[in-house]
């Protein structure tokens, strides 16, 4: 399986070679891309440098262009495309069915994912998305359980990628809109969810508040660590209980499960945070290239060290991880 | 150019007794809404009426004079799902609303709806969408009118825009079940509970604002999107079919008001001020004007 790691910037991306990378992925720095946050993603000048840089070390390139364009803005997608292309990556992750449409006509040579965003779980829409745009590869949302992932793997006319660490999506990615219920922006409208231009923080004698676009998250005790008000993590109150009505604030590790994602024929393991810091980057790919080379010298006596659980404790979200929908029980 | 918009029935995204969906029906059947759409979108396991039960519903409405459109689910994942709406999809007889792209996938050269769940967020979507079948799409509730009247004149001929304008809003789906963790049972064993909450169970922030509903794997609104204020810039905008998504109570008064303000027997702002008692929780109109989706823009009930 390959190892598909995120990169917000160059030096990340360097990072990610340097540390057994099988592919990175990157995204322009406009809401072309799910992750458009201040300070973060490529200019052309900088593309160039980090394709150079992965290619000398025989390290694919992958770009997000996985938001959804509205008429106003369809320009800006379609030179994002055409730069892209020029650009020279391995592939493009897109989402949308105009930019695929768009892309595949006017560059053929292009390889196309099916972004996450796509929101496609099962067979019968990857059929669609082989059938029209030629895509080659597709990342599937984190809402279906392992068996449902083998069953998708086994009919599917595409390559399959699945989410195998970082912050979870409960929701089926791409047909999320809670965060624009709060704020106005969204992930396919904007390029990010519960985004950091709509979060406040508030001393009040309850504690400290968390609130998105006014929407009251989360309530810390004093001396509690705060967290960031992900929309979908934060303590509700639903009858008279308060609780994580959603889900809690936990990350995806699915490191006890590589044998079987193996076994199940997955092309690639990707690992989400572009957002993240070149450090987060590092470790958590040294730990994934490790586990990776275990589980193909001797899949049947696999086990993840504890140090690499303990390694990859420090960098969750709430410090805590879950298997999330690939353990039935979650559902 | 103007249209006169037809009223559609949306889906029942709720999880209601047998009885009283047929009884519902019986009731839409005598108001003025033309389109009905009919179908389980949001969870395989509700079983109240199985496919058989909503033909059976299907037959009856056609009688009445109305359209029926049969709609499918949302979130795709197992083999029977599939399977169910692939019988769906080869009814022969009634219009299909794909909620998914799979079921776009299965609608391949034959006339379909694509939903609220199926992105279509610009005309390039919609002239692709347009040359595998597509004789209506329903609008993204995320998007605001500019954009609509950007797509409606980039609009593919023989393409007909639907507009949700009344209901809770459809905001998210998951493979978990909120409305059985809520009441601490696995989904495996959910013991059908969303059946207790026929307008989803209302979700509040830490200082009582009520902010969403829990309706088993779907998260909505809390509050009621409703346009109503908004016909005379629908009929400019060409929009075809207005959308009222069914509520336990009263959709049959929702329909009546949104009838008579198309009609002009009431003014947008006096049926806004009519239709804010029957909502569960209240209104917002955010989206369309470009603002947070829960917002409430229009000043007639400020």
């Amino acid at each position: 399986m390959e190892l598909v790691c995120p990169a917000g910037n160059l030096p990340s991306l360097k990072t990610a070679v340097d540390h057994g990378a099988d592919a990175v992925y990157i995204g322009f720095r406009d809401e072309t891309n799910a992750r458009h946050f201040a300070g973060l993603n490529f200019g052309p000048a900088k593309i160039s440098d980090g394709i150079q840089y992965a290619r000398k070390r025989g390290v694919k390139v992958f770009l997000a262009l996985n938001t959804y364009p509205q008429p106003s803005g369809w320009d800006r997608w379609r030179a994002a495309v055409d730069q892209a292309a020029e650009a020279g990556v391995d592939a493009v992750i897109a989402a949308d069915l105009g930019v695929l449409d768009y892309a595949s006509k006017r560059h053929p040579n292009l390889n196309l994912h099916l972004s996450v965003q796509g929101s496609a779980t099962n067979y019968e829409a990857l059929s669609f998305y082989k059938e029209h745009f030629g895509v080659r590869r597709a990342v599937l949302p984190r809402v279906l359980s392992l068996s449902q992932v083998r069953h998708v793997v086994e009919n599917s006319p595409v390559e399959i990628e699945v989410f195998a660490f970082g912050s979870l999506c409960v929701m089926v990615e791409g047909r999320c809109i809670l965060s624009s219920y709060a704020t106005g922006r969204s992930p396919n409208n904007y390029g990010a969810c519960s985004p950091a231009s709509h979060v406040e923080w508030r001393e009040t004698p309850e504690g400290l508040e968390t609130r998105l676009g006014g929407v009251l998250i989360e309530r810390y005790p004093q001396g509690c660590n705060a967290g960031y008000p992900t929309l979908c993590k934060g303590s509700y109150r639903v009858d008279d209980h308060t609780y994580h009505a959603i889900e809690e604030p936990t990350s995806l590790n699915t490191l006890e499960l590589l044998p079987k994602l193996a076994e199940c024929g997955i092309k690639a393991i990707k690992i989400e945070g572009r957002q993240r810091s070149p450090v987060y980057v590092g470790q958590v790919t040294r730990v994934w290239r490790a586990a990776l080379d275990a589980c193909r010298r001797d899949p049947g006596r696999y086990q993840p060290r504890p140090e690499w659980l303990a390694e990859l404790g420090k960098v969750s979200e709430g410090t805590q991880t879950t298997l999330g929908a690939y353990h039935r029980p979650w559902q | 150019m103007t249209t006169q918009p037809r009223i559609s029935v949306g889906p029942i995204s709720y999880y209601w007794p047998k009885e009283q969906v047929e009884a519902f029906y019986e009731r839409v059947a005598e108001t003025p809404a033309e389109i009905v759409y009919l179908g389980e979108t949001i969870c395989s396991k509700r079983s109240q009426l199985r496919t058989d039960d909503w033909l059976a519903i299907a037959e009856r409405l056609a009688a009445a004079g109305k359209e029926v459109v049969l709609s499918t689910l949302a979130l795709l994942e197992a083999e029977s799902e599939l399977q169910r709406v692939r019988r769906i999809c080869t009814n022969g007889r009634y219009l299909v609303e794909a909620n998914d792209m799979g079921a776009v996938h299965l609608m391949a050269g034959k006339p379909f709806v694509c939903g609220h769940s199926v992105n279509v967020y610009n005309d390039h979507t919609l002239a692709l969408l347009a040359r595998q079948g597509l004789r209506r799409w329903v609008f993204p509730v995320e998007l605001t009118h500019e954009s609509l009247a950007d797509m409606q004149r980039r609009r593919p001929a023989g393409v007909e825009t639907e507009v949700f304008a009344y209901g809770r809003l459809p905001l998210a789906y998951s493979a978990r079940c909120f409305t059985a963790r809520a009441r601490n049972l696995p989904k495996d064993d959910c013991q059908y509970c969303c059946i207790d909450y026929p307008d989803g169970l209302t979700l509040s922030a830490q200082d009582d604002t009520r902010f969403l509903a829990l309706n088993g794997i779907q998260t909505q609104s809390a509050r009621t999107v409703n346009l109503v204020a908004e016909i005379p810039r629908m009929r400019t905008l060409g929009v075809d079919v207005i959308r009222i998504s069914p509520q336990s109570q009263q959709t049959e008064r929702v329909i009546e008001v949104f009838h008579r303000c198309l009609h002009g027997e009431m003014a947008p702002h006096a049926a806004e001020a009519e239709l804010a008692p029957l909502m569960p929780v209240g209104p917002c109109d955010g989206y369309w004007h470009g603002i947070a989706g829960l917002a409430q823009h229009s000043k007639a009930l400020a």
